[in-house]
């Protein structure tokens, strides 16, 4: 095998897997510390996760909101932009998709309405994070802290919006009232007996279809645009993107309102999909757990599906995890959570070199 | 003596059901309690944490049966959860907190024949049991005696989350200060917007002095965890403040001037006991002063603080309250605070 | 004798390029001793070896006649080694004296530390003469006080031997002045200073002797006071054997570019381009010759639109580019104007990317390669294929990560891009920077062959060889300015090399411009 391909696997396949495990392996310190056997923790886990439908269906569930946030981690991070905004670009997302809803309100055919909702998600998403782009761009203010600064405003709005003007008369909750069920998007357990298939009731809808469109899209547009390719010099070296021709204040503006747009899908999966309102904070982890799933997907949207996958399986077996071991609380399975992101993202160097020296060593150069 | 009125009043319409008065051993039934807390967590410092204290730890020390408990991260879960209990048998379920009133709506529809009680929030379904508190009413009696405590004439009123529900603390405070004092300014702040604002001590305390400057004398603090900083900012500076939910007299005695209680644990408990009753009853329950629901705190804390005059008067205001004399305007029939 | 400093065969490669080629030196105590050579010669690379910044290969270095393995600059500190980096490693918001003690704060509490400082900082400036406000935060510093700072950092950390990267290119002449009075009071004290420049008129005016680097190898150690400018400049740009590179006669024809009263100054304000004027017309090859960091790569950069024109103005194909009329990258290659850029791996591919996607760059719109929005990355790979055959680079493989062709072949698909787009206007930086031998006649024969096809070139190199044999005329340039244009076939590397160092007593500005053509 030649040298590239080798470090390809190393990058791409053997080091997320070794980080993955390592995690296992702390994970399973802990849970002897508490008096947990790691073996039947990692079974409930797994059983949680895919040992029966409903479970399934919640695994797969958060698999989709982490695509879409994944997704858009990956985007700006191909144009060398940090978005940490993921969690208000999803917030404010799921906002356009309800605001699409309510304006539309009530005769649409499903056909259009939910389309409606997508596009409206989509532009919230996308000019919410427009913003901290264009300053980024123009203004020179640095994007990790204007995009941690949107996610603050990003909940500060909602609240307002939801406390004072748009919230169901005479409910206490700050909630609006349910769409109409032509801005339903149908759950995975309603379509499947079309099939002949018997699924247990779960929040998985069909935005999963999305997600995965959203992987095909992202990475025709990446590779086969000309926006994508300039977006991928951008990141990868600014002075080449320059010296092409290529408006970099353009493309980080153009870079951030497709990733925002994709976090602002989350508020698809989880209010037209599932909640059929908008309600508070139904965005919560899923923007910052992106960034890890970008992470270890190598920012490709293959690897972010499967990453993703892997953070939907940890969130759902958590769950299992924490409903049936009365000595592991949720906590613990936060901590496990952040053991992954640990060694998946801010240890992810640590075998690198290792890896490197055994099996793709560099061979000498003579000139 | 309060949990007996709440009691009366849960057990208020299934009395006339029960054919007999049988001793509560005789009658128990063999149930399968359990619990969601809030997605804040269990040990939250405020909500949760009263229900596990005087609910579900209480009845699970005095009766030996076990609880079942469930600590959702998000409110997929919470949905998830009460359907898994339900369908692994459990009954009553009580739901803690209103952020889980889809939630409930959703499993009680689908597991009809399973008891769910559900705190502070509004899920009308026959199997349900909603138990709200008149949170407005306990807090006019706290805002008479901070009117009558105060010499500045200035209130201050820290608020956690900027909800109706905290709103409706502080106009029902507002409210019983200016009927004791017309003239009374209160001073009102909000600590955040999200649900961070529940445990940020140190932006209570700021808050706090801040109000102090502008001449508050009295403190009241509906604010969760936040409340803490809010206590101490005003013991370091010789004030008075009040607490809120459990009786928290005893932080700091001598400027405690007292809480105002709000019995969520005892609600939990009383839906385990009357389900045990087989008196467990649907429908709205709403805990006011009558019901013992709310109340403010008299122990020997703040006994030296409140004087005989003090206690008569709110005594009599609040058996005013009790026999509608008083009607206390709630913020969140109609979002303002109008009186 | 006795040497301060002795560097006895020191040898280091970065991959492929040889960076100090078995490099002996040897600098006595108590002298100011200068190293000169072009940019890329291997002087940066000695000194960071010298410094404990790299290890080399092999050789031995002794300080003061004990023998060192310096692993990291504490260690080259230890030994009294100090440095003055081109570009300063202050802390702006700090003040001098917080500034002085970093890294040697001695102490947990900063209070003793800063005292103790204070008391030996007012003795090295007296010591020295170098006055400089303690409590001053730097950025309020002149460039030339905050040099001062570094030098004062440097001898409180106890140098004996300083060593000074470029220090005068950032300052104004009267601070160059006192820099060498203090290069006086240093020296006067016993330091060893040891300067690295590219200006030769430095070396001529305050060092004792002076080495010559030229790709990685020390090819001269002389007296100062026992040489001259133009013989160091000789030195530097060497002589090689021409490549006998055969050129046929090109008729010149219309002018295809032209450059009027081009100024450009940078953000620290020091002027890079001062009154540039110039023509190039079709079939001809204009070489711009200099010493580089002359002002040849700003140049390159404002005529291909990739930093603005801030005065003067860029006329191509009837169009006027101005500060008011700005150009950039993309509008200049619709004009017709291809660009190979100085540095490749810097701005003329991405290193990550495919060949394919390398060999698209800048030409990713054109209507042949995209389809509104959508790339076509199957004509990407066709077009790089046929790159790749036309300029015959190796391995031809599209998919092949650009990182991973030998420097030549990354040259070779560059400037395939660049000359196959059929352009008007040829900029090209360095063509055989890096590249192999075998490449470089190639390469030659490319741009001869741009010539013969009647387009405009700008030839910009640091090697004279290359650029006597393949321009029609040669403008040197110097600090930014021209200092000659001349035919080339009137030309020879004395001359260009006297223009190159601005010796203006060998040149005369008249007889110049008298037999400049395409003077305007």
């Amino acid at each position: 095998m030649k040298r590239d391909t080798r470090l390809a696997w190393i990058n791409g396949l053997l080091l997320p897997l070794l980080n993955v495990l390592t995690a296992f392996a702390a994970t399973a310190v802990l849970f002897l510390l508490i008096g947990v056997n790691p073996l039947e923790a990692a079974e409930t886990l797994l059983y949680g996760a895919f040992g029966y439908g409903e479970g399934i269906g919640y695994t797969f569930y958060y698999t989709t909101n982490f695509i879409f946030t994944g997704l858009a981690v990956a985007v700006a991070f191909h144009a060398g932009l940090f978005n940490i905004g993921g969690e208000g670009q999803a917030y404010i997302g799921g906002l356009g998709a309800g605001l699409a809803v309510f304006m539309l309100f009530p005769e649409l055919s499903p056909w259009l309405m939910i389309p409606a909702s997508i596009l409206g998600a989509m532009i919230f998403g996308g000019a919410w994070a427009s913003v901290p782009g264009y300053l980024q761009a123009y203004r020179g203010s640095h994007i990790v802290i204007t995009t941690i600064m949107f996610n603050f405003l990003a909940a500060t709005l909602m609240v307002y919006l939801l406390v004072k003007v748009l919230r169901e008369p005479g409910q206490m909750t700050p909630q609006t009232v349910l769409f109409p069920d032509n801005a339903w998007l149908p759950f995975v357990h309603d379509i499947l007996p079309a099939f002949g298939i018997e699924m247990e009731r779960s929040p998985l809808n069909l935005s999963i279809l999305l997600a995965l469109a959203m992987c095909f899209l992202v990475w025709f547009f990446l590779w086969h645009t000309r926006w994508g390719y300039a977006i991928r010099v951008t990141g990868l070296n600014p002075h080449a993107a320059v010296y092409g021709g290529i408006n970099q204040k353009k493309i980080i503006v153009v870079a951030m309102c497709i990733s925002g747009a994709l976090a602002g899908l989350v508020g698809i999966n989880e209010l037209i999909g599932y909640h059929h309102r908008i309600i508070m904070n139904f965005h919560l982890g899923y923007g910052f757990g992106g960034i890890a799933v970008a992470l270890m997907g190598r920012n490709h949207p293959f690897g972010i599906v499967i990453a993703a996958l892997l953070f939907g399986t940890l969130y759902q077996g958590g769950a299992e995890l924490a409903f049936e071991w009365s000595n592991i609380s949720r906590d613990i399975v936060v901590v496990m959570q952040g053991l992954v992101i640990l060694f998946c993202g801010a240890l992810e160097y640590m075998y690198k070199p290792t890896l490197i020296r055994w099996l793709a060593p560099v061979q000498e150069v003579r000139s | 003596m309060k949990n007996t009125l709440i009691s009366k009043t849960i057990k208020g319409v299934s009395l006339a059901i029960a054919t007999s008065a049988l001793s509560l051993s005789a009658m128990a039934a063999d149930i399968n309690p359990a619990v969601v807390y809030s997605d804040a967590g269990k040990f939250d410092k405020s909500f949760s944490e009263a229900v596990w204290n005087n609910g579900v730890k209480r009845f699970m020390d005095e009766t030996g049966i076990e609880v079942k408990e469930a600590e959702p991260t998000n409110l997929a879960q919470v949905e998830q959860y009460l359907k898994r209990l339900a369908k692994r048998g459990h009954s009553p379920i009580v739901a803690v907190g209103f952020s889980q009133t889809n939630a409930v709506l959703a499993a009680a529809q689908e597991y009809p024949d399973t008891q769910f009680t559900l705190i502070d929030g509004w899920a009308p379904e026959p199997n349900v049991q909603n138990v709200g508190f008149k949170e407005h009413e306990g807090s006019f009696l706290v805002g008479v005696l901070a009117a009558m405590k105060s010499e500045s004439g200035v209130l201050g009123f820290v608020g956690g989350m900027d909800i109706p529900l905290i709103s409706a603390f502080g106009c029902g405070y507002e409210q019983g200060a200016k009927y004791q004092n017309a003239d009374i300014k209160v001073i009102q702040n909000m600590t955040g917007s999200t649900p961070a604002a529940f445990g940020n001590p140190s932006k209570g305390a700021e808050l706090t002095r801040s109000q102090m400057e502008s001449g508050a004398d009295v403190i009241f603090a509906a604010a969760g965890g936040t409340g803490t900083g809010v206590y101490q900012a005003a013991a370091d500076a010789g004030k008075y403040a009040i607490g809120v939910d459990s009786n928290q007299n005893h932080l700091h005695p001598g400027t405690m001037l007292t809480s105002m209680v709000k019995r969520v644990g005892e609600a939990t408990y009383l839906s385990y006991t009357s389900a045990m009753e087989n008196n467990w009853q649907a429908g709205p329950v709403t805990l006011g002063l009558a019901e013992g629901g709310v109340d403010w705190a008299l122990d020997e804390h703040n006994r030296p603080l409140i004087t005989s005059q003090m206690e008569a008067r709110v005594n009599d205001i609040k058996a005013k309250i009790i026999a509608g004399d008083i009607v206390v305007h709630d913020y969140r029939t109609d979002n303002a605070c109008t009186y | 004798m006795n040497f301060a400093i002795e560097l006895q065969d020191i040898d280091k490669r970065f991959g492929a390029v040889h960076a100090n080629d078995h490099v002996n030196l040897q600098v006595e105590t108590g002298s100011i001793h200068g190293i000169v050579g072009e940019n890329g010669a291997g002087k940066s690379t000695l000194m960071s070896i010298l410094y404990g910044f790299y290890q080399a290969d092999s050789g031995s270095i002794k300080i003061f006649g004990n023998e060192y393995q310096f692993t990291d600059s504490h260690e080259a500190i230890a030994a009294g080694i100090g440095m003055v980096h081109q570009h300063f490693m202050l802390v702006d918001n700090f003040t001098v004296l917080e500034n002085v003690i970093l890294g040697a704060e001695g102490g947990q509490l900063l209070a003793e530390g800063l005292q103790a400082a204070r008391q030996s900082l007012k003795e090295l400036e007296e010591k020295y003469g170098l006055e400089v406000n303690l409590d001053a935060t730097v950025d309020s510093l002149s460039v030339g006080l905050q040099q001062r700072v570094e030098i004062l950092k440097a001898l409180y950390k106890g140098a004996k031997i300083l060593i000074l990267d470029e220090p005068t290119g950032v300052l104004t002449p009267q601070e160059t002045d006192e820099l060498f009075k203090i290069f006086a009071a240093l020296k006067a004290q016993g330091v060893t200073i040891i300067l690295i420049t590219h200006k030769l008129r430095e070396i001529m005016a305050v060092t004792d002797t002076v080495s010559v680097m030229r790709r990685g190898a020390m090819v001269a150690h002389l007296e100062t006071l026992m040489t001259s400018e133009s013989q160091l400049a000789e030195h530097m740009v060497g002589r090689k054997v021409l490549f006998n590179v055969n050129k046929e006669q090109v008729e010149a024809g219309d002018v295809l570019l032209s450059v009027k009263h081009l100024n450009w100054t940078d953000s620290q304000g020091v002027p890079r381009l001062k009154r540039i004027n110039f023509d190039i017309r079709a079939g001809e090859v204009l070489g711009v010759a200099g010493v580089s960091g002359n002002g040849q790569s700003e140049l390159l950069e404002v005529l291909s639109g990739i930093t603005p024109i801030q005065e003067g103005s860029i006329q191509i194909k009837g169009q006027t580019f101005s500060a008011k009329k700005q150009a950039n990258p993309a509008k200049m290659r619709t004009m017709g104007m291809a660009h190979v850029p100085e540095d490749r791996h810097k701005q003329g591919m991405v290193m990550q990317f495919r060949a394919a996607e390398t060999a698209i760059l800048g030409y990713h719109t054109d209507s042949e390669l995209s389809n509104g929005p959508w790339l076509k990355p199957a004509l990407g790979k066709e077009r790089c294929a046929e790159l790749m055959q036309a300029f015959d680079v190796r391995p031809d493989d599209v998919e092949l990560k650009s990182a991973n062709f030998s420097g030549g072949n990354q040259q070779k698909l560059i400037l395939a891009r660049e000359m196959e787009h059929d352009p008007e206007v040829l900029l090209i930086g360095q063509p055989t920077r890096g590249v192999d031998v075998g490449a470089i006649e190639f390469i030659h024969q490319k741009i001869l062959a741009m010539r013969a096809a009647g387009k405009a070139v700008l030839l910009v190199s640091v090697e004279l060889e290359e650029i006597l044999s393949l321009s029609d005329r040669i403008m040197v340039l110097c600090d930014g300015e021209i200092t000659g244009q001349m035919e080339a076939a009137k030309a020879d590397e004395r001359t260009l090399g006297m223009l190159m160092a601005n010796a203006q007593q060998a040149y005369d500005p008249l007889q110049s411009i008298a037999s400049g053509e395409g003077q305007s």
